[in-house]
């Protein structure tokens, strides 16, 4: 795209962001037209990282699809495992026992914790603090080190399966995570000391890339960023899947819209996965982790569409099956594909320093978008 | 609620079939009726599906199929419009970015990988691909010698 770069016939001032740039956290390429300082126009440039995951599910069996993707949002792994394994149990008509049901949440929640905790750290070094990104990371990574124990991996987890799990919790799990959950309440407070109070803190966040709600539904945005427009938009309460009707949480909503609301929005949402993880992790019940399935999966013709809620929002997954062995058709609806193309309108007005703020509170994971 | 929207969708469009038992209800139209109903299905108060959470197309070796999940946050409904374009060598369907905004960037996918062209769309180029990338990857028929996936 070097040739695009330049002035324009109105002295605008056209620059490329990316694809290689600590701001768009992957190989994302923004290209920004400019006046003066002011932004009027973002132009995302995708498929840096574009793999076809769609056209290679179509020659994988419906145990294998899970695999590649745990490589697409690689922050919520475990809950892009799920909405898959939701898809073949629909299909299927699998009952998955409570037991699995119970870890996956549990699990599930683990996950939307120590994508946020990445989430915060960055956000606050994109805006110029350093050490709240060490903060984040130490503990995320005893989240990581339970992970690594329990599904032998740290990133890409594969841990649930059509039916169920793939292996039983180990033995010290219900201690590590209370461990875990113990340490991390007492963090929390000190996460807001350290940054949502700070005076340049706020500066940079607040007002700065208003997304109404109207747009916000308009661009399909979900998740944090949607919620923080005031747009209800949980699937877990929504459209519950396993256990998720039976725990008592809170949506988190604010309302203005801009970057401190989303910032606002994932903060809440740590409290309510500590408390949904409260809940779960002294009651995780006996029996089974895994329902029985055949070892060949074959869905009935027709269409299944699953959908759950990650980190960054409403995850969905459509299967057109002709009854086969593989699928015929499966498309990835990815949170931040739509929460990207949002971005022109949030940032349009705004100032070049404000982007990178903006970017930061997208919370985008670019291997989701691009799949 | 299923009946009366269907009364609705009818009204709008007299050819639409039903497709029931599934999850949502799918309607099924021909590529031509697609922005007429869209239109209603945006502002009509017993519609208003607001949320187009999800634009993909599948190839049915004779045809190809747009897909278009519809959701109201108002009437807390979903529905599935299936969009049928006949002619697969050069196929065409209105843009409905101007309804959606959403929908620029999910068409440009499908341009990408299906070839499907949007007429009236602001701005349809390849989203993913490089430019001079030729063929339309996710077509069954696709055959590519050195990039090809298959595993």
């Amino acid at each position: 795209m070097l040739e695009e770069v330049g002035t324009t016939e109105t002295g605008d001032l056209i620059i490329n962001i990316g694809p290689q740039h600590p701001a768009t956290h992957g190989v994302l390429h923004l290209l920004l037209t400019l006046n003066g300082e002011t932004v009027k126009k973002v132009e995302p440039h995708l498929g840096y990282i574009h793999r076809s995951i769609e056209k290679m599910c179509e020659s994988l069996s419906y145990r294998q699809f899970i695999y590649v993707t745990s490589r697409m949002d690689y922050l919520s792994s475990h809950i892009n495992n799920h909405a898959c394994a939701l898809v073949v149990e629909k299909g299927l008509q699998i009952e998955v026992p409570q037991r699995a049901q119970f870890i996956r949440v549990i699990m599930d929640e683990l996950t939307r914790l120590a994508s946020h905790q990445l989430w915060w750290g960055a956000m606050a070094m994109d805006v110029g603090a350093i050490t709240p990104f060490f903060h984040a990371f130490r503990e995320r990574e005893m989240i990581n080190d339970i992970m690594e124990k329990t599904c032998g991996a740290r990133l890409t987890m594969n841990y649930i399966v059509p039916g169920g799990l793939m292996a039983d919790i180990h033995t010290n799990f219900v201690k590590e995570v209370k461990e875990f959950l113990t340490f991390f309440e007492k963090k929390l407070p000190e996460y807001d000391e350290m940054v949502t109070g700070n005076v340049i803190f706020r500066n940079r966040m607040e007002g700065v890339g208003i997304l109404s709600k109207e747009d916000a539904v308009s661009y399909g945005c979900s998740g944090p960023v949607a919620r923080a427009s005031g747009v209800s938009c949980d699937i877990r309460k929504l459209y519950p899947y396993d256990i998720y009707s039976q725990i008592d949480f809170k949506e988190a909503i604010e309302t203005k819209g801009d970057c401190l609301a989303r910032y606002q929005v994932r903060m809440k949402e740590m409290i309510q996965c500590v408390s949904i993880l409260n809940q779960l992790i002294d009651n995780i019940p006996e029996g089974e982790f895994q329902a029985k399935t055949k070892a060949v999966l074959k869905l009935p013709k027709g269409e299944f569409y699953s959908r759950v809620e990650t980190a960054r929002g409403d995850f969905g997954v459509y299967v057109v099956s002709e009854g086969g062995t593989t699928p015929y058709r499966i498309k990835f609806r990815s949170p931040g594909f739509s929460n990207l193309s949002a971005i022109d309108q949030m940032t349009r007005g705004f100032k070049l320093g404000d982007f990178v703020a903006i970017m930061g509170s997208l919370d985008l994971v670019i291997p989701d978008i691009d799949r | 609620m299923s009946q009366s929207l269907k009364d609705n969708i009818l009204e709008i469009v007299p050819e639409a079939t039903f497709e029931e038992g599934g999850q949502w209800l799918n309607v099924l139209i021909d590529s031509n009726h697609w922005l007429k109903l869209a239109e209603k299905l945006r502002t009509v108060d017993n519609f208003l599906f607001d949320y187009l959470f999800c634009v993909t197309c599948v190839d049915w070796k004779t045809h190809l199929s747009m897909v278009y999940h519809l959701e109201s946050k108002n009437n807390k409904q979903i529905l599935v419009v299936k969009a049928k374009i006949e002619d697969r060598n050069d196929p065409k369907i209105e843009s409905v970015s101007s309804i959606w905004k959403t929908a620029e960037f999910h068409e440009r996918e499908a341009y990408d990988l299906f070839g499907v062209k949007f007429i009236n769309h602001p701005d349809l180029r390849r989203l993913f691909l490089t430019d001079d990338w030729v063929g339309w990857p996710l077509r069954k028929d696709y055959e590519d010698d050195v990039n090809m996936i298959k595993l």
